[in-house]
């Protein structure tokens, strides 16, 4: 089965600030092909590397953000080349591009340039204040985007010496990319609907600064600032800590704390497996809940009762979390029907057996490497036009021959290759 | 509606809610998808946390008046179902049999247990998209385990990405997942919409939050199925450092007024002669600290010397000196300084005001992507509980008044 998006084709000029849309649309099935500078593209030169050999096609960041792409090199500075990119446009459907303002105007591959003879095409520009704005000609990171954008104010400690937290994962630019896809998508189903294609401005920004909750919200509705606490939402009035580590170290949430009368019974029960009774905190005020039925903490909030009550089911989750391993005490409150999380690194939430049987380990062989890569999988699972890593990621300038002599067409014979093995 | 609209041939059955679900058909609503936000009159809603819940315009309190159930429901058609009734669950399957797409965020089991699975939807309409997006996915030893954003980014590994080295996690401090996995829901529809448009072929789409943000924790993740080299490990996460690229100086260092903070990024050793200039201190011109390796090995030293002078300057005095030299720098903004003072965001028009019936004018999200013939529109308000019943039964369904009548009477509505 191929994916959804099987016979778009893409022509996307390579960049930090695009590359995860162009990622997100080749793994659903477009034919993406991505134009690097001779050389390839700067990313290239971003670790960490396959053997940490600093090799422009071991990038492992290059990896990433480029599985089921094909590379073609071709420098738009050099007027040949600039044909062959008018070319390849020509028989594209989409363009995804995230240059500076004034870069492609000056070349005379602009989008008023190109779309003036292929009205059907979709131009998706992604810049990281919009097109028009004079901040997209500045040098802007991960750091300062999640900075600027109101992300970074929300997350870090209670110890307010700490600075907020930036979130590892280039977040900004994968924000950023998922929107530029969706937008590329709504501009498609125009176009299949009307034959008329369109430019889609693309911030990052933007797109930052409405992935922000809370942070946003209760400015617009309340003019209230939310304040960052440790491992919990920011809050304009402090909550209660949610993180503790658990026997072996590792770290747990207690989630939603319960108020249902069968939740405290589950929780009493569960003191009892462990033999934790006697040593828990404030027990009584379970037992007192079940005998409730239960409470509501908005509606009883005056009662000292119930907030005892609230106090002791929390007290009791933590008592049971620093005495169990944290997988245990995670899996052990979801089997209970209570909300709480495990905090896993990325690694161990990949090995878990509930992610791998699920099928969400793909493995790519590298034939340069003589070697499989496993790789992150879908985002989604689709019953008849399923997500897949087509290809691993190109090679600099990989199809640039190919490319040049048919244009898209090869593509339907590199398609002919047998399927890569989703899953172990 | 005047204005050309990209999506208003798609019509949405939305059982979803908060965040996570309601996030994904309020993109779609914006760019003129008929969504139609089906709720349960019983609880009068309340199965979305989010509704009557803070914050706030005023002292008003009630089901109608929650800040974000609006911010996250504009543009959608509300009605109420009660599906516990079989009379309920006929009036859920004829808007089934005209719609596009079925969404919803239910914790896995919940629509089969209302004898509504992708069998089940599929039946009553041959080319329907249903797309469900819950905590661990229908299939799995997790599938029944229940999340809420936070959960979500705990299990999938984003949690663990933010926070000093060596220390706690700091976490997100709001639901990232809930956005993400909204958006990556919306990419779900759109996606499943274009295979059927040249298809004719509907079908399932199982999205899992956890799973969906675990392909979000980035190049660490290679790093260890290639190298073997695990992000957990000592001097981890130590997020606001940069070891991918290796960029140093690079952090968020205190200013002169506590709490306010400024962020710096050194991307090569260009950017340090640049900074060394601008901010003209004798410790920046020590030839340790030219090169990027350099650098990188007194980087705990250089951070230190760093704070010293952002610690004497206001953030914004930071900011400009630093961007005049072309330097990466912002100051860690705060709700009020880009909501009320950017230039971008006003000129984008990010926060447009919409009409509520009973909040009035107030402020919510906007699309980050401009269309240039198709562009969104957010001008009405999230929907009162059922207050298109009548325009989405009569007008759509084609019921008459005393069909409607009979509904009301019974319960259903």
């Amino acid at each position: 089965m191929t994916g959804p998006l099987q016979g778009v084709r893409v022509v996307e000029l390579a960049s930090f600030w695009g590359a995860w849309a162009g990622r997100l649309l080749a793994d659903l099935g477009a034919d993406v092909l991505v134009v690097e500078p001779p050389g390839g593209h700067s990313t290239r030169s971003f670790g960490p590397f396959a053997g940490d050999d600093p090799h422009p096609d071991r990038s492992l960041w290059w990896w990433y953000y480029n599985t089921s792409k094909r590379s073609v090199v071709l420098d738009l500075d050099d007027p040949l080349d600039a044909d062959h990119f008018r070319r390849l446009v020509g028989g594209a459907g989409v363009v995804l591009e995230a240059e500076r303002p004034g870069r492609l105007a000056a070349l005379h591959l602009d989008h008023p340039d190109l779309r003036a003879e292929q009205p059907e095409l979709v131009w998706t520009s992604v810049t990281t204040h919009g097109r028009a704005s004079p901040r997209s000609s500045g040098p802007w990171t991960d750091l300062t985007m999640a900075a600027a954008s109101g992300l970074a104010w929300l997350n870090g400690y209670d110890d307010h010496s700490l600075p907020p937290m930036r979130g590892r994962g280039n977040q900004t630019l994968q924000i950023t990319g998922t929107h530029a896809a969706l937008a590329t998508l709504v501009a498609l189903l125009h176009r299949d609907a009307t034959g008329s294609g369109q430019h889609v401005d693309v911030s990052a920004f933007a797109a930052c600064n409405v992935t922000t909750e809370s942070g946003t919200f209760a400015w617009l509705v309340a003019g209230e600032t939310v304040q960052r606490q440790t491992g919990r939402h920011a809050s304009v009035n402090p909550t209660m800590d949610v993180q503790v580590r658990a026997a072996d170290g590792r770290y747990v949430t207690t989630g939603f704390l319960p108020q249902d009368a069968k939740d405290f019974q589950a929780l009493l029960d569960w003191l009892d497996e462990l033999d934790l009774r006697a040593t828990c905190p404030e027990v009584v005020f379970l037992q007192i809940g079940v005998e409730r039925g239960g409470i509501d903490v908005v509606k009883e909030r005056d009662d000292p009762e119930v907030i005892a009550i609230f106090g002791a089911a929390r007290a009791a989750l933590v008592h049971i979390a620093e005495n169990v391993a944290a997988l245990t005490f995670f899996e052990g409150a979801q089997h209970r029907d209570l909300q709480c999380g495990i905090i896993f690194s990325p690694d161990e939430a990949y090995e878990n057996s509930h992610f791998s049987a699920r099928g969400f380990q793909s493995t790519i062989r590298h034939d340069e490497l003589g070697r499989d890569v496993r790789y992150p999988g879908a985002p989604f699972k689709m019953s008849a036009s399923p997500w897949a890593i087509r290809r691993r990621p190109p090679l600099v300038g990989e199809h640039t021959g190919e490319a040049l002599a048919l244009g898209f067409e090869a593509a339907a014979r590199s398609d002919e290759q047998p399927p890569p093995t989703q899953g172990r | 509606m005047s204005q050309a609209t990209a999506l208003g041939h798609v019509t949405i059955c939305d059982l979803s809610g908060q965040l996570a679900g309601a996030g994904a058909t309020r993109y779609l609503a914006a760019f003129g998808a008929r969504v139609i936000r089906v709720e349960d009159p019983v609880r009068q809603g309340r199965w979305d946390i989010l509704r009557g819940s803070m914050p706030h315009v005023d002292e008003r309190r009630g089901i109608e008046l929650g800040g974000a159930f609006n911010n996250h429901n504009v543009e959608k058609l509300g009605v109420t179902i009660n599906l516990r009734l079989e009379a309920g669950r006929d009036l859920l399957r004829r808007l089934v049999a005209v719609s596009d797409v079925v969404t919803e965020n239910f914790a896995s089991g919940v629509m089969e247990k209302l004898g509504f699975s992708y069998g089940e939807l599929r039946s009553i309409k041959s080319d329907v998209i249903y797309v469900s997006n819950s905590g661990f996915g229908h299939a799995g030893p997790y599938s029944r385990f229940k999340t809420f954003g936070p959960v979500v980014q705990a299990v999938c590994g984003l949690t663990f990405g933010v926070g000093a080295a060596g220390a706690p996690p700091a976490g997100w401090g709001f639901s990232y997942m809930d956005h993400m996995g909204a958006d990556l829901m919306a990419l779900a529809v759109l996606s499943a919409l274009v295979h059927r448009n040249r298809t004719g072929e509907g079908q399932w789409v199982d999205m899992s939050c956890t799973e969906a943000g675990l392909g979000l924790t980035g190049p660490d993740l290679l790093d260890y199925t290639v190298n073997g080299r695990p992000l957990r490990r000592p001097g981890m996460p130590d997020s606001n450092h940069s070891d991918h690229p290796v960029m140093v100086p690079h952090g968020i260092y205190p200013t002169e007024e506590p709490d306010r903070w400024v962020a710096i990024a050194c991307r090569d050793d260009q950017d340090w002669a640049a900074f060394a200039e601008a901010c003209d201190q004798h410790w920046a011109r020590e030839a340790r600290f030219a090169a990027t390796a350099g650098r990188a090995d007194h980087e705990a030293q250089l951070d230190r010397l760093v704070s010293g002078w952002t610690s004497s300057l206001r953030r914004e005095v930071v900011a400009s000196r630093l961007e005049r030299a072309g330097v990466p720098v912002s100051a860690v903004t705060m709700s009020e300084d880009r909501i009320e003072h950017d230039p971008d965001n006003d000129d984008w028009g990010l926060f447009p005001t919409v009409e509520h019936p009973e909040i009035g004018g107030v402020r919510v999200d906007g699309i980050p992507a401009h269309l240039s013939e198709t562009d969104w529109s957010i001008k009405r308000g999230a929907p009162l509980l059922g207050q298109h019943n009548r325009e989405v039964f009569a007008g759509l369904l084609g019921m008459s008044d005393e069909e409607l009548s009979a509904l009301q009477a019974d319960g259903v509505l």
